[in-house]
């Protein structure tokens, strides 16, 4: 496959960005889109140009690193599949694919593709967590009894990879799906529940000083989530909220 | 309590409820709307009625008015705040490939309908206004028509075809509006994912029947009034 590229190039986070093309060749369209950007890579190192930087890890759809916005959607055209698990199978011999770092308020570019989503883990630090004592007492986690149902429900918000397309995806750059999501996987079991209020409050309160926009339910996050998070935690984030309240 | 509407999930909360009060509001309105087709009579006892009965005009009036400029305030606050929350826009943005046009564009559907409430209230709400309460006139009756004046008022408005035509167009983008408002409303408040299908299609016949009906009922007087 031969491709136009028309990517998104920024030198650092004060730096103003524009939009580069250019052009691959020889592509195999069983390639991941990461292996494509690496070929692409390779050619700018060789004629001494500056990489694109993007980020990647595990390359297997587990540590949600990789972003991009190609095409106009997160994580590329596919569904259910991160950046890395996206193949070049995809698109089409000839094509002009857009690739954009994610963009929000909340994930300043760091370079290039490179966003910033450490906005993500301060979240998770104002309450994504149960407090256990680990002093070499702690009780089997199996002692307490667990519905079948609870269980699947807290590990399918579990599986948020906290990746950020929900946010990319967003006309309003909301956070709730990835806030939904980690507020629901402890509200749906009863370990959850000693911390239940002040959990969603604090992650709440930090979301919004973070600088997330506002949930309008679109749906869209939902679609473009890798792991299929669904708008139902997005519900019982805000009934968990209302809770609050009493 | 009131830092919880000072979130940004209370203030979905928020625009959800005042969403519910205008809804509920918009029914009774149709209900009303709906007996002028079937006559003339009822409709003027009605409307009367609502006209002078102090609960509705002191109480519920400025209820409604609160709730309609709450509702339009709050969602060009929001509009803005996410705006910004959105940085740097996208040179290329599939927004089709995973969301309705309905609703990424409420904005636009709310400004719509802000300019038809306008018309709608220089159309009678001013002159109803003017008549109670600047004139003194509770009468509800006019010079040269038989009883109260209120059903030949609404007549002598959809005469004129732009008027109509302007009113169509409203209501075309209000059923938009509540294509997508009704089940985010219901979203909003927490409602589970079990309802949803059931919610969906109360919301669907909701946004279609309602809007629909107010077209009927102008074009049912457009093309029979008193020539």
């Amino acid at each position: 496959m031969n491709l136009t590229l028309k990517i998104w190039r920024q030198k650092d986070s004060n730096a103003k960005g524009q939009m580069v093309d250019y052009k691959v060749t020889d592509i195999s369209e069983h390639m991941s889109f990461l292996e494509m950007m690496d070929v692409l890579n390779e050619q700018l190192i060789a004629s001494g140009e500056e990489p694109v930087a993007f980020d990647h890890d595990c390359r297997e759809g587990i540590c949600g690193m990789c972003s991009m916005y190609i095409n106009g959607e997160a994580h590329g055209p596919d569904r259910g599949v991160t950046t890395c698990q996206l193949h070049m199978r995809m698109f089409n011999d000839g094509d002009t694919i857009t690739i954009e770092p994610f963009r929000a308020a909340a994930f300043p570019v760091i370079k290039d593709l490179v966003v910033d989503r450490t906005s993500f883990d301060r979240i998770q630090h104002a309450g994504g967590y149960i407090s256990v004592n680990t002093s070499g007492n702690t009780q089997d986690a199996n002692n307490i009894p667990i519905s079948k149902h609870a269980a699947d429900e807290a590990m399918d918000a579990a599986t948020c990879i906290g990746c950020g397309a929900c946010v990319a995806t967003c006309k309003n750059s909301s956070a709730m799906l990835f806030v939904g999501a980690k507020v629901s996987q402890y509200a749906l079991l009863p370990q959850g529940q000693v911390e239940a209020a002040d959990r969603v409050r604090n992650m709440v309160a930090q979301m919004d000083l973070e600088g997330f926009g506002n949930c309008t339910n679109t749906g869209a996050c939902e679609i473009e989530c890798p792991k299929g998070i669904s708008l139902e935690n997005i519900a019982r984030m805000n009934r968990e909220l209302m809770k609050a309240q009493f | 309590m009131s830092g919880f509407f000072k979130s940004s999930i209370g203030r979905k909360v928020a625009m959800a409820l005042s969403a519910f009060f205008l809804m509920i509001f918009l029914f009774q309105h149709f209900v009303i709307n709906l007996l002028s087709v079937f006559s003339g009579e009822i409709f003027n006892e009605v409307s009367h009625f609502m006209g002078t009965n102090w609960l509705i005009q002191f109480v519920m009036q400025p209820v409604l008015i609160f709730g309609v400029v709450f509702h339009f305030i709050m969602g060009f606050i929001l509009e803005i705040k996410n705006k910004k929350a959105q940085g740097v826009a996208y040179a290329k943005n599939n927004g089709a490939a995973n969301s309705s046009w309905v609703s990424r564009n409420m904005i636009y559907s709310g400004l719509v309908i802000l300019a038809f409430i306008v018309l709608h209230f220089i159309d009678f709400w001013f002159p109803e206004i003017n008549t109670k309460y600047i004139q003194g006139d509770w009468s509800g009756v006019h010079e040269g028509v038989e009883g109260y004046r209120y059903f030949h008022e609404l007549q002598e408005k959809f005469v004129n075809p732009a008027r109509v035509a302007a009113y169509i167009v409203a209501f075309v983008f209000l059923a938009l509006h509540l294509l997508h408002g009704f089940t985010s409303a219901f979203q909003s408040m927490g409602a589970t994912a079990g309802r949803k299908k059931t919610l969906q299609n109360i919301g669907k016949a909701y946004s279609i029947i309602i809007p629909a009906g107010f077209i009927i009922i102008a074009l049912f007087h457009h093309f029979n009034h008193i020539h």
